[in-house]
C-alpha cells in the first residue's frame, strides 16, 4: 500500500489563510445587515469536537502519533487489527482527558467504560471503533467564551455553553480515493490516534458563537498542552448540527456539517448552512435529515449521505479493557495508583479567562484588545516580554502595535507569528522610539518593512540612514503647515467658509509632504491656530 | 526412546538436565510422529525446520550446561489459533490458511524462552467455534482411543491393547470416535507421544472436553492468570490459554511457566505470579467437596454418573467432606453463552475483510463486494451463522433483549458459585463430559449448535465465572473410552484444585498409553 504524501502542504497554507481571513476581518468595517425575512428564523447549533490528545504514543498501542511521517510507517500490529492483540489503554491519554475535563469543569467519572462501535469502513481495520458509549470519561461540564469578530460585532458579548461529556476513543485511518487507478488507498498512520469527544448541548444561535467557542476551546486545550489544536493537520475536528425554527415552534430538522477545516470555515459553514435552511424554507420546502461535507473552496457546504444510509453502529462493552477507574474523592487516599483527579486539578494552569481578567486588572487594556491578544498566544508572549523588559513602556501602546501593526505586518507578507520572536528586540525599540515620539505610528510599518529586509538593522538605525524621524520642532512644523495652507488658498476659503471637514484633506496632505513623519497631535494643533 | 515419549515431563527433564538423552533426539523422535500420526489429523502446520533449530539450541545449551530448565528441550505443540512469529496461524480456517504473523503469543514465547521447542501447530474447529474438531478447514481430527493406530500402542497397567474397544480403521467411510475440541488437535498431540503436553483454548469447555475424550489432563486456569495476548479470540471474556498434559504435574509445569501478568493484556492480574509446588503428598481430609444436583442433568450417561460417584465415594473414604450443593442457574448457561459468544463472535470477526492480512477474495468491483465476498468464501457455515446471529442480537433493538439479559444470567451463574465458596466449599466435583467420545457420524448428526450444547453442559459454566477447572481422566468405559471428571475450585485457587487432582490421578492410575515399539520414531 503506497500513496502520495498529500498532507504536509495542505498544512501551511490552510492555517495562513485561516489567519488571514481572521485578519482581514479584523480591519473592515463593513457591518453584515439583516434582512426582514432573515430575523424571523431562529437558529440552533450544536458542536461535536475532536481533539486529538498530545501524546508520543497511541492511545492503545505504542506506535508514535506524530503527523507527517511516511505512509503506514506507523502502525503497530495492534493498529492494523492483526488477530490476537489487545488494547492496552495509554495512561497518558486518561490524564489529559481527565485534566481537560476539570478545566472545562465536568464531573469526572470514576468509572467510565469502553465500548465497540461497529461500522464497515477500510480505514477502520478491526471493524469497530473502541470508543465510550454508555459512560464516558467526564460528564456536565461548560465553556464560557466571549464572542468577538471585529467588522460583525461592535463589542465583545459573553456567551456560555454546556459540555455534555466528554469520551475517550480511538481514531481511524485515512481512505484515499484514487479515481486515476480506481483505488482505494489506505493510510493507518492515524489509526488508533487517541482523540476526546467533546459533545456540547445544542444552545448556540449562529456560527461567530460556534467558532468563538471553538477558538476558546482550542485556547484551553493548549495551555493544558492536551492538544496541539492544529485543524489542519486533522488534530481538532469539528462537526456541527444546525437546525431552524420560527419563534413558537418545535425544534427543525437537523443536518450536520462535517469537515469543517478553520475556526473561520467553522462561521462560514455554519452561515452557509443556516441561510441554505432559511432558502428552502422559505420556498415552501422542508429540510431532511443529512449529512453535508463542507467544502472550502466553493464555500458551501454539499450532500453527503442521507438519512437512508442510517447505521446501526451494535454496540457493545469492549471486553478487553477492564472498567477504568479514576481517583476522584478528595477527602480519601489514592491507595490504588488511579489516575488522581484530585492531583491533576492543582496542576491546571491559568487558564485564558483568567489571563484577560488579569490584562484588564493589571494594565487596564480594552476589553477588544485583550480578546485578540489572548486569542494568539505568541502575542501575549511578546506583549509580557516587552513590558517586562521596561516598566516605562505603555501596555496600552504595546497592545495596540502588536494587535494593529505587528499582526497586520506579518499577514501581509504571510509570515508565522513565530517570526515575531525572532525580532522581539526590534520591536522593544520600536515602541520606546515610538513612546519618546522619535517616530510616528505610521513610520513603523516602513520599519517593520526594513527589518524584513534586513535583520541585523535595528530601528534606531534604521530611522536615520532612512531620515524617518519625527518631526517634533515646532517651528518646522509651524513652516510645514504654513507651506500647505499656502499651497491650497481655495481650500482655506472654503474651510474658512464653513466647509469643516476639509481640516482633514490639509492633515493628510502634510503626511504626504512630510513622508509621514511629522507629529500628527502638533500639527492638528497648529493647523487649527493657523485656520482661526 | 518408545518409553522415553510415555514419561512424564519432570523426569524427561531430569534426563536432558543429566545429558542421558538430548534435545535432539526429542526432537527428532517428535517430527517422526507426526509423520506416524498423519492419519489421525492432529496437526494443521508441522514446524519442522523451527523444532530442528529450536532443539539443536537446546543441544547447544545441554553441551554448555546453560539449560534455561524443566522444559528445556521439551517437545510441544500448540493449538492453530495462538499466534507464532514467521509460523502459520490459521485457525483452522480458509480466512487465516495464508496468515504468518510476526509476533508471538505471550504464552508462546514464555514457552520458548524457557527452551521449549515447538513440534507444531494443532487442528481446531474454525476459530474454536466447535466441540469435537470436526470443523475444521483442514479436515477433522480423529481419536487415538478405538481406532486401528492404537495397535501401535500397549498400555502400562491392568488392560493390554486387544482388550481396548473396538479398532476402527481410519479411512474416511469406516466410523472413529471424535477427539472431541475444540483443541482436539492438541489433545490427539500429547495423547499419542508426539509431545510432552500442549497449549489449548478454553472458552466453553474446548480444553477440558477433548482432554475428557482422550484421557488426558486438561486445565483450564482462572480468567486473568494467563495472558491472552496472541490468541485469536472466540469470545474475549471467556477465553483462557488451556493446557493439555499426561500428568497434573505437566500441567503445573506448564502453567508455572505461562502464568503471570502481561502488559499486552489488560485482563490479566497485575500482581506477580508465585509457582505453584505441589506437596509430594496430597492429604484431602477435611476438604469441602460440593456436587452440584444441577450437574445430575439428563443426557448423563450411567456410566459417566456412576464413574462420577466413584470418584467422590474415594474422596470420601479418605476424609474428604463430600456435599450436595445446588448452582441453579447452570441450566441458562447454555443459552446464555450462545448469546453472548455469538455477539463477541460477531464483533471478533469484523476485522477478517481481506484487507489487512489473510484470504482475499478476488473482487475488484467495490469495497462492499470486495468484503461481502471475502467473508462469504472466507468462513465456513457455523462462523457465517455465527456472525449473523451475533449481529442480530446486538442491534439497538435487541440489545436489551438479548445481550443486556444474557449478561444478567451471566451474573447470576457467577454469583450460584460465589454463593457456594462462601458456605465453605472448597471444590466442586462434577463430570467433564455427559458421554464418553461419540462417534463420528453420530455426532455430525446433530448440527454444531446441538453439539455444543450438549458437550459444554458441565465445562461452560467455569467459563461464564472466570474459575479455575481441570478435567481428570480416572478409567476407561465399557467400550474403552476414557472416562473422566471435572474439579472447578474459586478463582486463583489453583494449588488446592490441582494437589486434589493429584491425588485422585494417583488413586485411580489411569492407564499410561507406551508406543509397542521404536519402529515408528526410527
Amino acid at each position: 500500500m503506497k500513496l502520495f504524501s498529500i498532507s504536509r502542504c495542505y498544512v501551511s497554507n490552510n492555517s495562513l489563510k485561516q489567519n488571514s481571513l481572521l485578519i482581514n476581518r479584523c480591519f473592515c468595517n463593513k457591518v453584515k445587515e439583516n434582512n426582514k425575512i432573515e430575523t424571523q428564523w431562529h437558529s440552533v447549533v450544536g458542536l461535536e469536537i475532536h481533539a486529538q490528545i498530545s501524546s508520543n504514543s497511541k492511545l492503545f498501542s505504542g506506535s508514535s502519533t506524530e503527523f507527517g511521517n511516511p505512509v503506514n510507517s506507523c502502525v503497530s500490529y495492534f493498529d492494523c487489527a492483526t488477530p490476537g492483540t489487545l488494547p492496552a489503554l495509554n495512561r497518558k491519554c486518561v490524564e489529559a482527558s481527565v485534566i481537560t475535563a476539570l478545566a472545562l469543569s465536568c464531573k469526572v467519572n470514576e468509572i467510565s467504560l469502553f465500548d465497540r462501535k461497529h461500522y464497515f469502513y477500510a480505514d477502520l481495520p478491526a471493524g469497530y471503533q473502541i470508543t465510550q458509549q454508555r459512560q464516558p470519561i467526564a460528564v456536565d461540564g461548560k465553556i464560557n467564551f466571549h464572542v468577538f469578530t471585529p467588522g460583525i460585532h461592535k463589542e465583545p458579548y459573553f456567551k456560555s455553553c454546556k459540555l455534555k461529556q466528554i469520551q475517550i476513543e480511538q481514531d481511524s485511518g485515512k481512505t484515499i480515493h484514487d479515481d486515476y487507478l480506481r483505488k482505494n488507498l489506505i493510510d493507518l498512520n492515524r489509526a488508533g490516534n487517541p482523540l476526546m469527544e467533546f459533545v456540547f448541548e445544542p444552545t448556540l444561535n449562529d456560527g461567530e458563537e460556534a467558532a468563538a467557542l471553538v477558538k476558546e476551546l482550542m485556547l484551553i486545550l493548549q495551555r493544558l498542552d492536551t492538544c496541539s489544536c492544529k485543524m489542519a493537520e486533522g488534530a481538532l475536528r469539528v462537526d456541527a448540527n444546525i437546525s431552524i425554527n420560527k419563534c413558537n415552534e418545535a425544534l427543525g430538522v437537523r443536518t450536520e456539517v462535517k469537515n469543517i477545516g478553520s475556526v473561520r470555515s467553522v462561521a462560514a459553514a455554519i452561515k452557509y448552512e443556516i441561510q441554505r435552511q432559511i432558502s428552502i424554507r422559505n420556498s415552501g420546502g422542508v429540510v431532511v435529515n443529512e449529512t453535508r461535507d463542507w467544502d472550502e473552496c466553493s464555500g458551501k457546504t454539499i450532500f453527503l449521505r442521507g438519512k437512508e444510509s442510517y447505521q446501526d453502529y451494535r454496540f457493545m462493552p469492549e471486553p478487553n479493557l477492564p472498567p477504568l477507574h479514576i481517583h476522584t474523592d478528595e477527602t480519601s487516599e489514592n491507595k490504588y495508583n488511579l489516575i488522581d483527579a484530585v492531583a491533576l486539578k492543582n496542576q491546571i494552569p491559568e487558564m485564558p479567562q483568567e489571563t484577560r481578567d488579569k490584562l484588564k486588572i493589571e494594565f487596564n487594556i480594552s476589553k477588544s484588545l485583550i480578546i485578540v491578544l489572548v486569542n494568539f498566544p505568541e502575542l501575549l508572549q511578546l506583549f509580557f516580554y516587552i513590558i517586562k523588559n521596561n516598566g516605562k513602556r505603555s501596555p496600552n501602546i504595546v497592545a495596540k502595535i502588536l494587535v494593529y501593526q505587528t499582526l497586520t505586518f506579518i499577514y501581509k507578507n504571510k509570515l508565522d507569528l513565530a517570526y515575531c520572536f525572532t525580532i522581539k528586540d526590534h520591536l522593544c525599540e520600536l515602541i520606546d522610539l515610538l513612546q519618546s515620539e522619535k517616530i510616528t505610528l505610521l513610520t513603523i510599518d516602513n520599519v517593520l518593512m526594513e527589518i524584513l529586509k534586513d535583520q541585523t538593522m535595528f530601528p534606531s538605525q534604521i530611522i536615520e540612514r532612512n531620515n524617518w524621524i519625527q518631526i517634533n520642532n515646532d517651528d518646522e512644523l509651524r513652516k510645514i503647515c504654513q507651506d500647505i495652507l499656502n499651497k491650497y488658498p481655495r481650500q482655506v476659503k472654503q474651510y474658512k467658509g464653513g466647509k469643516k471637514q476639509i481640516f482633514k484633506y490639509f492633515v493628510r496632505q502634510i503626511k504626504e509632504s512630510t513622508n509621514e513623519r511629522a507629529n500628527m497631535s502638533q500639527v492638528v494643533q497648529i493647523l487649527n491656530e493657523l485656520l482661526k | 526412546m518408545n518409553r522415553i515419549l510415555a514419561l512424564p515431563m519432570k523426569t524427561v527433564g531430569q534426563m536432558v538436565a543429566a545429558g542421558e538423552i538430548r534435545p535432539g533426539q526429542l526432537a527428532d523422535a517428535a517430527l517422526k510422529m507426526t509423520v506416524a500420526i498423519k492419519p489421525l489429523n492432529a496437526f494443521v502446520t508441522v514446524t519442522g525446520e523451527l523444532l530442528k533449530q529450536q532443539s539443536r539450541d537446546a543441544d547447544e545449551r545441554q553441551m554448555t550446561k546453560r539449560l534455561l530448565g524443566d522444559l528445556d528441550g521439551i517437545p510441544i505443540a500448540i493449538k492453530d489459533n495462538f499466534c507464532t512469529g514467521e509460523q502459520l496461524t490459521t485457525c483452522a480456517s480458509r480466512m487465516l490458511g495464508n496468515f504468518v504473523p510476526s509476533y508471538d503469543a505471550t504464552v508462546y514465547r514464555k514457552l520458548k524462552e524457557a527452551g521449549a521447542v515447538l513440534v507444531g501447530k494443532t487442528n481446531l474447529d474454525q476459530f474454536a467455534m466447535g466441540s469435537g474438531t470436526v470443523d475444521s478447514y483442514y479436515g477433522p481430527t480423529k481419536n487415538l482411543w478405538g481406532s486401528s493406530f492404537m495397535q501401535n500402542y500397549s498400555i502400562d497397567g491392568r488392560f493390554h491393547v486387544d482388550d481396548i474397544g473396538r479398532s476402527n480403521g481410519l479411512s474416511g467411510t469406516e466410523d472413529w470416535y471424535i477427539a472431541g475440541g475444540s483443541s482436539g488437535g492438541s489433545a490427539i498431540a500429547v495423547l499419542t507421544g508426539t509431545c510432552y503436553a500442549a497449549l489449548g483454548s478454553d472458552t466453553g469447555g474446548s480444553t477440558r472436553n477433548p482432554a475428557s475424550h482422550c484421557g488426558l489432563v486438561g486445565l483450564k486456569p482462572t480468567y486473568g492468570l494467563v495472558s491472552r495476548h496472541g490468541l485469536i479470540p472466540l469470545v474475549n471474556s471467556m477465553d483462557v490459554p488451556g493446557i493439555l498434559a499426561r500428568t497434573v504435574d505437566d500441567a503445573v509445569a506448564i502453567l508455572n511457566t505461562i502464568a503471570g501478568p502481561d502488559p499486552f493484556d489488560s485482563t490479566t492480574y497485575k500482581r506477580v505470579y508465585t509457582p505453584i509446588q505441589l506437596p509430594a503428598r496430597v492429604d484431602i481430609s477435611g476438604l469441602r467437596i460440593g456436587i452440584p444436583k444441577e450437574y445430575r442433568c439428563s443426557g448423563l450417561t450411567n456410566e459417566v454418573e456412576s464413574n462420577w460417584m466413584q470418584v467422590g465415594q474415594l474422596l470420601e473414604d479418605a476424609g474428604a467432606h463430600i456435599l450436595p450443593v445446588s448452582l441453579p442457574h447452570t441450566e441458562y448457561s447454555i443459552v446464555c453463552y450462545s448469546v453472548l459468544n455469538q455477539c463477541e463472535v460477531a464483533s471478533n470477526m469484523s476485522r477478517f475483510d481481506g484487507v489487512e492480512y489473510g484470504f482475499r477474495a478476488d473482487e475488484y468491483s467495490t469495497t462492499k463486494e470486495l468484503y461481502a465476498k471475502t467473508r462469504s468464501q472466507g468462513f465456513n457455515d457455523v462462523v457465517r451463522s455465527r456472525i449473523l446471529t451475533g449481529n442480530y442480537f446486538l442491534l439497538e433493538e435487541n440489545y436489551e433483549n438479548y445481550f443486556v439479559k444474557a449478561m444478567k444470567v451471566r451474573r447470576l451463574i457467577a454469583q450460584d458459585f460465589d454463593k457456594v465458596w462462601q458456605s465453605g466449599i472448597d471444590l466442586l466435583l462434577t463430570p467433564t463430559m455427559l458421554n464418553t467420545a461419540p462417534n463420528y457420524s453420530d455426532f455430525i448428526s446433530q448440527d454444531n449448535q446441538t453439539q455444543c450444547s450438549v458437550q459444554d453442559y458441565c465445562t461452560q459454566p467455569a467459563n461464564m465465572a472466570g474459575i479455575p477447572a481441570i478435567s481428570i481422566p480416572i478409567k476407561l468405559s465399557n467400550e474403552g473410552l476414557p472416562l473422566s471428571v471435572q474439579l472447578m475450585a474459586p478463582k486463583l485457587c489453583e494449588k488446592t484444585m490441582l494437589a486434589v487432582a493429584k491425588w485422585i490421578e494417583d488413586v485411580v492410575k489411569f492407564p499410561v498409553l507406551v508406543l509397542k515399539d521404536d519402529s515408528l520414531i526410527s
